[in-house]
């Protein structure tokens, strides 16, 4: 699938109707999601024939486009339930099949066998806004999770706290910098006073460390 | 809700020594076709826990599948393949429950998606 195509399909998406501020919910545009999981699957081969975690998953854009574009089996995880609908549905009209699981992501319990189940995680994690160090929760998450790459956007402006955090405490044998990307996000709730922001934001590549030298 | 993400999923309740794997309730189970994929499924076999995947499948009304482990060299016969492969991809819990081994506390199924949140003290 071309590029263009799939921001095409990901913009006929449904969006959230009542986005709850708590928890941070802005769907994660056609465009941006495009890109990250065409880099992912095009520079990095980590999508196609591959199992791949959504957390975090929202409406399912990001679960979605790795359906799309040849992931062999997609789990998309959320903490809210009018989410988890709303991406049920989302996948129902894509005919995409993703299962689904509705859990905090802190408190996720995965059965991390030696040989990981899940090969890349994606994400567009709620930056901390409202719950301080939530973005980092999530990071962590992941390098738990994924065997071969994790896929995340963080603000720009955290970019070296989010490189210290993923070498030193989380276990990631690299954390790169893919592309930076601008965030536009529309006037959702009230406290928003203009009606289109832009914010500078960070597509970044982790890789962690029990993936080295397995070659697997 | 399929068996390979009911592999990977542990009671996540504070305080719970072994979570792994977690027992269902079965209301309702519906079948979904999936295409055959050899290669996915000797790929992903290595990383599967059998006696749960085994287990799962009795509950879900299943019983073909073999208890012992097989042999590496199943995976050459299509025929064991395409038991795997219904098993793993194809059975969903629609309606149900997932239970934990230790404390019996019940997770629900519904439409598919197990609702895995905590109460306040059990985190």
């Amino acid at each position: 699938m071309k590029l263009k195509q799939l921001e095409s399909v990901l913009g006929d998406l449904e969006q959230f109707s009542n986005p709850k501020v708590e928890l941070e919910q802005y769907p994660t545009g056609p465009h941006i999601a495009s890109r990250m999981l065409y880099t992912a699957e095009n520079s990095f081969g980590d999508v196609s024939n591959k199992v791949v975690a959504d957390f975090g998953c929202g409406c399912g854009t990001l679960g979605a486009a790795a359906a799309l574009l040849g992931a062999d089996q997609v789990i998309a995880i959320d903490i809210d339930s009018d989410s988890l609908e709303l991406a049920s549905e989302n996948a129902v009209d894509l005919e995409l099949d993703i299962d689904f699981v509705q859990c905090d992501i802190r408190n996720l319990e995965w059965r991390v066998c030696s040989v990981g189940h899940v090969d890349t995680v994606v994400m567009n994690p709620p930056f901390g806004t409202r719950k301080k160090g939530v973005d980092m929760d999530f990071l962590s998450m992941a390098l738990k999770v994924a065997s071969q790459a994790v896929y995340s956007l963080h603000k720009t402006s955290t970019r070296e706290h989010v490189k210290k955090a993923a070498l030193r405490d989380f276990n990631a044998s690299s954390a790169e910098v893919l592309c930076e990307l601008r965030y536009d996000v529309p006037q959702l709730y009230k406290f928003h006073k203009k009606k289109e922001v832009d914010i500078a934001v960070d597509l970044w590549r982790f890789v962690p460390k029990r993936n080295q030298g397995r070659g697997i | 809700m399929r068996l390979l993400t009911h592999n990977m999923l542990s009671s996540n309740i504070k305080g719970v020594a072994n979570g792994f794997p977690l027992l269902i309730e079965v209301e309702k189970v519906i079948e979904k076709q999936v295409d055959f994929n050899p290669d996915f499924l000797k790929n992903i076999f290595p990383k599967i826990e059998w006696q749960a995947l085994v287990q799962a499948s009795r509950s879900m009304g299943y019983s073909e599948l073999p208890e012992e482990s097989p042999e590496s060299s199943m995976l050459d016969s299509d025929d064991f393949l395409m038991k795997f492969h219904h098993v793993l991809l194809e059975l969903h819990l629609e309606e149900g429950a997932l239970v934990c081994p230790e404390t019996g506390r019940k997770f629900p199924v519904n439409k598919g998606i197990p609702n895995m949140l905590l109460h306040e003290d059990e985190v």
